[in-house]
Parts: structure tokens; C-alpha cells; sequence
């Protein structure tokens, strides 16, 4: 008698065959409805592929929402606080949105596919919010997160392994572009965008031919040291690049409870994306009376002495830890590529300016006891990790 | 160069008349476009058949309020003032009510209808005090909007113990419930729940239909009157009013857009493509279509979007109009009765159950009547020996399933003239012209979203410091420079003129509190 699998109750990506066939782990987490992988075989491992050769990540939870209609450029104009108008077809926006108090909700990608039609992707689902911002436009936004397959292909050897799968003229795709190709009779779409702050793109197809994609793209890759990977090195990757993640380093705004839990694009360190001179967008009464006010907190980028990571640690002006501590850490880790101890955090402001030292009370265990240190960190403007190939255009082939 | 004005105001209805006029009375430069050719907005007499015309909107005066007219010192000819209002029974014993008076009922109802109107005309009076200010705004720490909060408290809590309970008891409830412990007679259980519920989409089982009637009430204790000249009257008088302030009136000027530039209302485009710049804009105009449509959901924020598009504003009364060779015989009523007020009602449950279908989107087979015959006393309304019959009839639901199709109004139509001739069974042979306004041919003619003609359903949640929405109360909308003056904003409709009035104090104190 077999014994039986016990239902998860969860979705399954496109790409689940392939993930599990790879899989040795077998730890997997809920993201969206969907069973996500902490990690295939090693995190470690897994987070070395990103920066060594081409790591893939399956993106297909993440909540996609098609944007068309007349006036979708003004929906997402009203929507997001950066300009859109400059987002020409083709082209791909970072972007945050806010709600009527300016604050923000979640940050996303805008892919601006062709003329007139978009796609958002956000980690968090926001159809609620989206259909309440549409009254008074025409405009359609609808849900294609399942139908929409997607894959992150990031590292140094992306841009190789992609080329040798056949995509031809993806040589001159800059930064933050897209474009269309003809993959086993349907369209694929590669955007040379992620979450890893290195060279790589991410690739988008219709969810049948998913299987497709990845065996292509495994096949091309076996030679460029092609591994799937899962969330933790992806983690990784992304607070070296220092990178935002909802409810680890700021909380959606419609999911707080009390005042001042939710945050400003101001105070994520997003003021470059709030646009003021561009025609009404969401939460902009209350964005130009911060602006005039000031902001409660600052987000910062943290260089931490020593070597053991600052989870979940308060930050504190001084050494002595006689005041009130000035904030706290959201994301934490060591990064083995920049051998340093790197974090994100939030203070209140006006600590927290570039090259002010400020200290951080790290506690960690050791054969169960506790050990407190409290730690030097500079606060730094540049992300930890920034290699030039990033927006290096054509990348050179590894 | 575009025309620069202090202020515009977009919609010539008689609060946007009365709001220009104290502006301009202010010392203020205002212009004042009206998209018809006629000002007025709902307040208007006009021909609808050959020699006979009509107030073609609300058909009788009872909320405009004193102050409006000591101001603008206005002087509006009655043709007949006080009227009575006659319930019709279909035996000709009708039952007739005026002030705290009533006929044709038991001892024992006229003695319980006494105590019935002072008691609702006190708290009547309560809600008067709150007609002519702006609501306070809450969850503010200014003092003004404080201390008016407090003394609206301090008037209830004045009432006295009992009556403040009861005032608090009522205020909430359906007219049904407190008209079944009080009377007997069904006609007049009929013609209060007829009261409560004209022009709104409720029936006397829904709640909050006692304070829809105590906002009937709120105007002027109830007291009807008939203008001469019909309602056109009383709107040519405030146009009179505004030109002599100096009001700019121009008619047959639809507005297409509000402009806004830089986050603020900077003017206004009409359909023709004119221009005309001002820092304040005002709106008559629905809050809906304010927001919706002049200026555009771009401009505003989505939270603020999505409770201007959720007003509750279905209109469900329409208006019959019908031209008439003589006055058509009713048993019981003497020809001066005809000067009158008439209900069509025979009960409460009839109200209640020409409501029933609405909530379905079906128009009522057996509508339920308010009827008057204007020209029995302004003759200026019908050739000689002729006559006007106006009548609001309900529910015809605006969003009618199927639509208002030609088949569905006539069918509208009939189910109205068999009503009234089942009191007056000579009237189909009298009829020379009729014309029908469902709640359709209202949004279309007078610009009034859903043609509901409260701007807005008049039920708590949207009342007083919620009125038309939760944070844009007082006059002002949530973009600089635009202001409401419609009946959308606090109190609401019905010819009072006070939204108007308030609109203009709190433009005139630079929208600070008053």
C-alpha cells in the first residue's frame, strides 16, 4: 500500500514538473496561492549560480494584471507617482503606487508591451485596489498571473545561454527594455529586468508552452552552469542589490492597522520616482505636504561590522545604549560576493544621512546562549552590489 | 486671453442662482453658465403641450428658506399658500390634513395626529437649525467646526430628556412602524408614508423614512404653496436677483470640462469650445457628475472617486404631466378641492407595495400619486377653462430593467392615468396632451445624474457631515478651488435654496469653517 500525498490546498506553476524534478529538498512555501521554493538543492549553491553563471527562479506567482483600453496610460498615470508618458512601448518601469494618503501600497514593474497596452506585476495581489482606481476610466485590467509563465534567468552567463537558445538581437536590449520573440509558435517575451541587481532578463510566455521554455532553456544552459534556483538565494540577491521587499522592509498600506506603520516613497528612499510636475496621480495632496513637512523615517542601506547578520536588530545613534534606539533592521544578510555584512533598515528621521555612522545591537546564538554585540554601521547611498555588466549594452558573452 | 472671473458657477438651478447672487452681492465678479436655455435647473414652468405649461420639476414650494429670501430680498407672488392635502378614498369619504389638523378620521386619530405633528415638527425645527450652516466637519480640532458640532448636540440635548430619546429613537426608524402604533385610518397612514417617501427610492418600511419626513418638514413646517406662474417663477426671481448683483448669466453654455491645472481648478470649458479662467469654481451640478464628468476622475483620488461614484442616487419618481379640456369629476370633492394637494394612496401598504417591484428594477403596475391641478389657480398656466394636471408618480426606478423603452413608458403611463381613474374615472376622456418624465427624461432634461432630485438619496449616510461624502462636506471638494452647491451637498434638495446659500458663506470666508 502506497501512502498518499497530502493536498496543500495549493496552486501549481506551469513549471512545477521540471522545479520538482530537480528538487531534493523538498521545502517549499506559500507565495499567492502557489507552492514556491525556499530552495532546490542548496540555497548557498543556488545563490552562487546568480552570481556566477545564470540562476532560474520561477516568477510565475508573481501577480501579473494586463493593463489595456483607451485610457490605460492615464489609469497608470493616476496610479503610480512616476511619469508614464516617458514609458514608451517596449520600455519596462519600476514604479511605486499610494494610496489617497500617499502612502505606498506596493512597488511593481510596468511593462509597457506595445502601444496602449501594459502589463503590472507586483508580488502582492491588487485587483481590489486596481478596479477601484479604473472608475471613470476606460480601461480594462485584467488577471493573468496564471495564464503568463515566467522565469528569471539572471547572472553573468544569461545573456549567453539566452542567445544560444536562439533569441537573436537580444545583444542590444538595454536595461529596463523588452522584446517579442517567436518561441515554439508563440510570442516570448524578454525583459532584461529582475531582482538579482546583476546582468539578466526575465521571460515570459503563455503558461502552456511553459515546459517548452524551460527545457530550451536548460538545454542551452547546460554548458553556462544553468541552475534552477529558490526564494532564499533570491533573497539574498536581491538585498545585496538593495532591493525593497513587501512586508520584510516596508507593509503594504492596505494591510496596516495602525497610523504610521505604512511608509512614503520618500520614506523607502524613492523620492527619484514621485514626479511632481506630471498631472494628478494618487496620494500626490498628500506626497507635496510631506515634501513640505518632512518625512517620519528613512530607509537605510547599512555597512555592519563584523560578520554576523543583523536580523530584526535596533539601530541606535550612539554606542551606549542609554537613548531610545532610532530604528531598526528589515533585511539582513552576509554577502559572500561583497564579503560584508550589509542591511537594510528604517530610522527616524534626520538620522540616517549617507556616511553617518550609527550602531546596531546584533544578537545571536551560540550552543543556545545569547550574545549581544553592538555593532559599527555606515550608512551607504550605492547598493552593495553593482557590477558594471549590469547595464553593460551588448553584454559580453561569458 | 480667456474671460477672468472671481468666481463661476456651472449649473443656473436655484441654489446655483442663489449662491452666484451672494456672491456677486459680495463684491465677487461671477459668472454664471447654465447649459439650458431657461435658468432654473428643476425649478422651471414651461409649455408642454399647445397653450399649456407646467412646472415642469418640483411642482410645489415649501423649503425655500427666509433667510434666502430676506438676502436676496426676493418677493415671489403665491397663488395659493397653505394648501391642504387630501388623501382621495375611492368612496369619496377622503381624509384631509394641514398644520396638525385632520378630517374624515375617528376622534381618536385626530387627537394622536395633533400630538403626531408636534412632536415631528419640533424635531423638524431641530433639523432646521442645522439647514441653514454648513455641517461641521469632523475629526477636526478647529474650533469653529467644534463648537458648531456642540451646539448641534446641545440643541438635541435641549430638547429634554424624553423628547431626546425619542427624538433618537425616531430618527433612525421607518415611517411605517410609528404611523401603525399611532392611527387607524388607513388613508392617512397612506398619505404620511406617501409624505415620507416622494422622490426618494424608499419605501415606508425603510428605515430612515422618518427623517426623509422630517426633512419634509424641515423647510418650513410642511407648508405648501403655489407660486404664480409655477415654479419658473420663483427661479426668474432669483435670476432678477442675480443680475441685479451683478451676476453674468449665460444660458445655452453647456460646460464640457472643469479645468484643472497643477493639482487646482483653474476654469471652465463649455461644449463650444469657450474658455473662461477663475480660481473658484463652483458647481451646481450632482456630485457625481461634478466629479465624474467635468473634471474627471484623473484629477481626484481613487478612495474619493469610489464613494462620489457610490451615491446613492437612483431616482424612482416621475413626473406626469397632462393637459386636460376641464377638471374631471371626483366623488366627494367640491370644486374648490381641486385647489388642493391630492394623494393617491389607499394605504401604507400600497406605498409599500408600489415600492416592491422598484427594488427590482420593474416600474409599479399600481403607482401611488402626489397630483395637483396648478391652473385652477393661475390661469396663466391653461387656455381658459382648461386645465394643467402635474403629478409625481411612483416608482418608476431609473435604472428600469430593459430600459425606458417606448412600449415601457407607455405601459408606465397607462398604469398612472388607470390610478387616477379609479377616483376620477372621466379623466382618459379629458386628456388632450400628456407628457411623462420618467427619471430618465429628468437626468436628461435637468442634468441630474440617476434624475434623482435630491442630488443624492437623503438617508443618514449621506446626511449632515456625510453629505455628499465622508471628507468633502463642506462645500469644498477635495481639489482646490471647486465647491458644490447643488442639492448633492448638506441639506439637500427641494427648492430651500440653503445648499446654495451655505456655499456661498463658506467661498466667502476663504473655506474656512462658519
Amino acid at each position: 500500500m502506497s501512502i498518499q500525498e497530502v493536498p496543500q490546498g495549493r496552486l501549481r506553476s506551469p513549471f512545477y514538473s521540471r522545479l520538482q524534478a530537480l528538487d531534493t529538498l523538498n521545502t517549499w512555501h506559500e507565495w499567492k496561492g502557489y507552492s514556491s521554493a525556499d530552495a532546490l538543492y542548496c540555497a548557498e549553491t543556488e545563490y552562487f549560480a546568480i552570481r556566477n553563471a545564470t540562476g532560474v527562479f520561477d516568477l510565475t506567482p508573481m501577480t501579473k494584471y494586463r493593463i489595456s483600453g483607451p485610457d490605460a496610460l492615464d489609469y497608470l498615470d493616476r496610479l503610480v507617482t512616476r511619469d508614464m508618458q516617458k514609458i514608451k512601448p517596449g520600455r519596462v518601469a519600476y514604479a511605486v503606487w499610494c494610496d489617497d494618503q500617499g502612502q505606498v501600497i506596493d512597488d511593481g514593474t510596468i511593462f509597457h508591451l506595445r502601444e496602449g497596452e501594459y502589463r503590472l506585476c507586483s508580488q502582492e495581489r491588487h485587483f481590489a485596489w486596481l478596479t477601484a482606481a479604473a472608475i471613470g476610466f476606460d480601461v480594462s485590467v485584467v488577471v493573468e498571473t496564471a495564464e503568463v509563465a515566467a522565469l528569471a534567468v539572471q547572472g553573468p552567463t544569461s545573456f549567453t545561454v539566452l542567445s544560444s537558445m536562439g533569441l537573436e538581437g537580444l545583444a542590444t536590449l538595454k536595461p529596463f527594455g523588452l522584446r517579442h520573440f517567436e518561441f515554439a509558435g508563440t510570442e516570448l517575451m524578454v525583459s532584461r529586468t529582475g531582482y538579482t541587481g546583476d546582468l539578466g532578463y526575465e521571460v515570459w510566455i503563455a503558461a502552456e508552452k511553459a515546459e517548452l521554455l524551460w527545457d530550451a532553456l536548460f538545454a542551452a544552459g547546460q554548458l553556462h552552469g544553468i541552475r534552477a534556483i529558490g526564494t532564499h538565494a533570491l533573497d539574498l540577491a536581491r538585498i545585496e542589490a538593495g532591493y525593497l521587499a513587501a512586508f520584510e522592509d516596508f507593509l503594504p498600506a492596505d494591510t496596516t492597522v495602525r497610523t504610521g506603520r505604512s511608509r512614503s516613497p520618500f520614506e523607502l528612499g524613492l523620492d527619484w520616482l514621485v514626479d511632481f510636475k506630471k498631472p494628478n496621480f494618487n496620494g500626490r495632496k498628500a506626497l507635496a505636504e510631506e515634501k513640505r513637512n518632512g518625512s517620519t523615517w528613512r530607509l537605510v542601506k547599512l555597512d555592519i561590522e563584523g560578520n554576523k547578520p543583523a536580523h530584526h536588530a535596533y539601530i541606535y545613534a550612539k554606542e551606549k545604549r542609554n537613548k531610545k534606539e532610532i530604528g531598526f533592521i528589515t533585511s539582513a544578510a552576509w554577502s559572500p560576493v561583497c564579503k560584508q555584512n550589509v542591511a537594510l533598515g528604517t530610522v527616524r528621521m534626520p538620522h540616517g544621512k549617507t556616511g553617518d555612522t550609527v550602531w546596531v545591537e546584533i544578537f545571536y546564538q551560540r550552543e543556545m546562549h545569547w550574545t549581544r554585540v553592538m555593532a559599527k554601521a555606515v550608512v551607504v547611498d550605492k547598493p552593495f552590489w553593482f557590477p558594471p555588466r549590469r547595464s553593460l549594452t551588448p553584454p559580453d558573452p561569458y | 486671453m480667456t474671460d477672468r472671473y472671481d468666481a463661476i458657477v456651472v449649473g443656473a438651478g436655484h441654489n446655483g442662482l442663489v449662491c452666484a447672487s451672494l456672491l456677486a452681492k459680495a463684491g465677487k465678479s461671477v459668472l454664471l453658465l447654465e447649459a439650458n436655455k431657461q435658468v432654473g435647473g428643476a425649478a422651471i414652468t414651461r409649455p408642454f403641450a399647445d397653450g399649456y405649461s407646467v412646472s415642469a420639476g418640483a411642482h410645489l414650494l415649501y423649503q425655500l428658506q427666509p433667510e434666502v429670501q430676506k438676502e436676496l430680498k426676493l418677493n415671489i407672488k403665491m397663488a395659493a399658500d397653505n394648501l391642504s392635502t387630501i388623501v382621495l378614498s375611492a368612496n369619496g369619504r377622503h381624509v384631509r390634513y394641514c398644520g396638525d389638523e385632520v378630517s374624515g378620521v375617528r376622534q381618536k386619530d385626530v387627537d394622536s395626529f395633533a400630538e403626531f405633528h408636534q412632536r415631528m415638527t419640533r424635531y423638524a425645527d431641530l433639523l432646521r437649525t442645522a439647514f441653514n450652516k454648513p455641517p461641521p466637519r469632523l475629526g477636526t480640532t478647529n474650533k469653529k467646526d467644534l463648537l458648531s458640532l456642540a451646539r448641534f448636540g446641545f440643541d438635541v440635548r435641549r430638547l429634554g430628556k424624553i423628547e431626546m430619546r425619542e427624538f433618537l429613537r425616531l430618527i433612525g426608524m421607518n415611517i411605517h412602524d410609528e404611523l401603525s402604533e399611532r392611527f387607524d385610518n388607513p388613508l392617512l397612514k397612506g398619505g404620511l408614508s406617501l409624505d415620507a417617501v416622494l422622490g426618494t427610492h424608499l419605501g415606508p418600511r425603510s428605515p430612515n423614512t422618518i427623517m426623509t419626513y422630517l426633512y419634509r418638514l424641515a423647510g418650513n413646517r410642511g407648508r405648501l404653496a403655489l407660486p404664480v406662474g409655477g415654479m419658473g417663477s420663483v427661479s426668474d426671481a432669483l435670476a432678477h436677483a442675480a443680475r441685479g448683483a451683478g451676476v453674468t448669466i449665460r444660458t445655452n453654455m453647456p460646460v464640457k470640462r472643469i479645468i484643472v491645472e497643477n493639482g487646482r481648478a483653474t476654469g471652465v470649458e463649455t461644449e463650444e469650445g469657450e474658455r473662461f479662467s477663475s480660481l473658484t469654481i463652483v458647481s451646481n451640478a450632482d456630485p457625481r457628475r461634478t466629479i465624474m464628468k467635468l473634471v474627471g476622475a484623473r484629477h481626484v483620488e481613487t478612495r474619493f472617486t469610489h464613494r462620489i461614484n457610490n451615491i446613492r442616487m437612483r431616482g424612482n419618481a416621475a413626473k406626469l404631466h397632462l393637459a386636460l379640456d376641464g377638471l374631471p369629476t371626483i366623488d366627494g370633492l367640491t370644486r374648490k378641492d381641486f385647489g388642493e394637494r391630492l394623494l393617491l394612496a389607499v394605504d401604507e401598504n400600497h406605498v409599500e407595495r408600489a415600492f416592491n417591484p422598484a427594488k427590482y428594477g420593474e416600474s409599479s403596475p399600481s403607482p401611488v400619486v402626489e397630483m395637483t391641478f396648478p391652473s385652477f389657480r393661475d390661469e396663466s398656466l391653461a387656455p381658459t377653462g382648461k386645465h394643467v394636471m402635474s403629478a409625481i408618480v411612483q416608482y418608476a426606478p431609473y435604472d428600469l430593467k430593459g430600459g425606458w423603452t417606448d412600449t415601457a413608458r407607455e405601459e408606465f403611463r397607462q398604469a398612472a392615468i388607470k390610478a387616477i381613474a379609479q377616483y376620477a374615472p372621466d379623466i382618459e376622456q379629458r386628456i388632450i396632451a400628456s407628457e411623462l418624465l420618467t427619471p430618465v427624461d429628468i437626468e436628461r432634461e435637468f442634468h441630474i445624474s440617476g434624475g434623482h432630485w435630491h442630488h443624492g438619496e437623503l438617508t443618514l449616510d449621506q446626511f449632515l457631515f456625510v453629505r455628499p461624502v465622508a471628507g468633502a462636506a463642506q462645500y469644498q471638494m477635495p481639489l482646490d478651488g471647486l465647491y458644490l452647491c447643488g442639492a448633492g451637498t448638506h441639506p439637500g434638495g427641494g427648492v430651500s435654496g440653503a445648499a446654495g446659500r451655505n456655499a456661498a458663506r463658506v467661498i466667502l470666508s476663504g473655506g474656512k469653517p462658519v
